[in-house]
């Protein structure tokens, strides 16, 4: 198996979360899920991180952290939105303060749906994202072999 | 015979110490009742790092860390070849005052607090070190490890307070909790991952690989005091190099980290206590 998806190395941000999906994030690391066992740690710096997994929607306060957060991490980088209000803004998407999913300030690879989204989707939305990550390690190993 | 040994050092360390690791995050999460990483997962890690974009605040962390590897794998390579063992002890603190700088060279506040728990840590253990080096002259009556793992009996015999006292700043030197206060490997620590915050990529890959020749040499001085003429001394001195880490693996799994002052007295307390009680006993026999 490939160097990246055996080791991903998780940051996670709560956007403007109700904590119910950061719940289900902590979920995957105890021992009924236990995420370790695919080498996934879940480390708090950016610049040791290869997934970001974002759960809320993005508000005013919060879009300059996830801009920031999201260029400290070195490349190859995937980002995962975790929740229906970090995929689309959920039940807050018309709010006066909420911009709406993260993709509307970062690029986005995985969407993973759910109010709170279960420990299961979002092990899986990891694995969806480990496929992509793989792709932009390639991509990135052939852009610095070329010089770029 | 010495060079070949320090060539297996030099060749092997990283080796042996990624497979610690990987036992330790193995043993660690059985005791947390997960099933744990593979025990290559330390390796997997390391190719990973290589493999990422390096993203440097500046061109001299990597010319530090670099020095701090090269500095320990000196230190190492000393204890192995049997030189003296002042000189090797001396070499630790340069080397990791090489990852002080390191740390506190980008602009991270979190970097800057961990570089000064660093200096924290040094400080803790640096009395016990010196001391240690002074209790195998009063047990064998040389500094010289080719010397101290000539005798008769082993070291041991003479200086069990010193191995507790010795035991005990491992902790520290490993960066294991309750002493984890610079640097954390476990996920979230209060200041983000402390003096390697700053570090990515193939950077952080060296001072991991590092750690791994600290943990190597560590073990080495914990078979310092069980080898001794006799071949089976050897095997013994392994063994117990293995219950060590196994008790180090134990204790970071069952403590909360401590403030910095009750490192600092803690270490210092049991050095004077195990350490220099031993040290005494050992002058009024001789």
């Amino acid at each position: 198996m490939a160097k990246l998806a055996k080791s991903p190395w998780l940051l996670h941000y709560d956007g403007s979360s109700c904590n119910g999906c950061d719940i289900e994030v902590l979920a995957c690391t105890t021992p009924k899920y236990d995420v370790e066992r695919f080498g996934i740690i879940n480390t708090g710096d950016p610049f040791q991180a290869d997934i970001l997994m974002v759960t809320g929607g993005v508000n005013h306060q919060s879009e300059n952290v996830i801009k920031q957060i999201y260029s400290q991490m070195p490349d190859p980088k995937v980002v995962v939105a975790v929740g229906i209000c970090a995929c689309t803004g959920g039940v807050f998407k018309e709010c006066y303060n909420i911009k709406g999913g993260v993709d509307t300030v970062i690029p986005v690879d995985v969407y993973v749906p759910g109010c709170a989204a279960r420990p299961e989707s979002i092990i899986d939305g990891v694995v969806k994202a480990l496929e992509i990550l793989e792709k932009k390690r390639e991509a990135y190993a052939a852009r610095k072999k070329a010089g770029a | 015979m010495d060079a070949v040994r320090v060539i297996l050092y030099i060749l092997l360390a990283p080796v042996i110490g990624g497979l610690l690791d990987g036992l330790d995050r193995r043993i660690s999460a059985r005791m947390q009742g997960r099933q744990g990483p593979p025990i290559l997962q330390p390796f997997y890690d390391l190719s990973k790092l290589f493999s990422k974009e390096m993203i440097a605040v500046n061109n001299v962390q990597m010319l530090l860390n670099l020095s701090y590897l090269v500095f320990f794998v000196i230190a190492g390579s000393m204890l192995f070849a049997g030189a003296d063992i002042l000189m090797c002890l001396f070499l630790v603190s340069t080397a990791d005052m090489f990852l002080v700088m390191a740390a506190s060279s980008d602009s991270s506040p979190y970097s800057s607090i961990g570089a000064n728990r660093e200096m924290v840590q040094l400080m803790a253990c640096e009395p016990m070190l010196l001391l240690l080096a002074v209790g195998f002259y009063l047990a064998t009556g040389s500094f010289q490890v080719s010397e101290i793992v000539s005798g008769d009996i082993s070291a041991i015999a003479a200086m069990p307070g010193f191995l507790i006292g010795f035991l005990f700043i491992t902790g520290v030197k490993l960066r294991k909790s309750p002493f984890d206060l610079s640097t954390s490997h476990h996920a979230h620590q209060e200041v983000v991952k402390g003096l390697t915050t700053e570090m990515s990529g193939t950077t952080f890959a060296i001072m991991t690989i590092t750690e791994y020749y600290e943990m190597v040499m560590l073990l080495g001085i914990v078979a310092l005091f069980f080898a001794n003429s006799t071949w089976w001394s050897w095997i013994i001195a392994v063994l117990f190099c293995l219950i060590a880490f196994f008790i180090e693996v134990f204790i970071d799994n069952v403590s909360a980290r401590v403030k910095w002052d009750k490192l600092l007295g803690g270490c210092w307390a049991v050095t004077l206590v195990a350490g220099g009680l031993n040290g005494l006993i050992l002058m009024i026999i001789q």
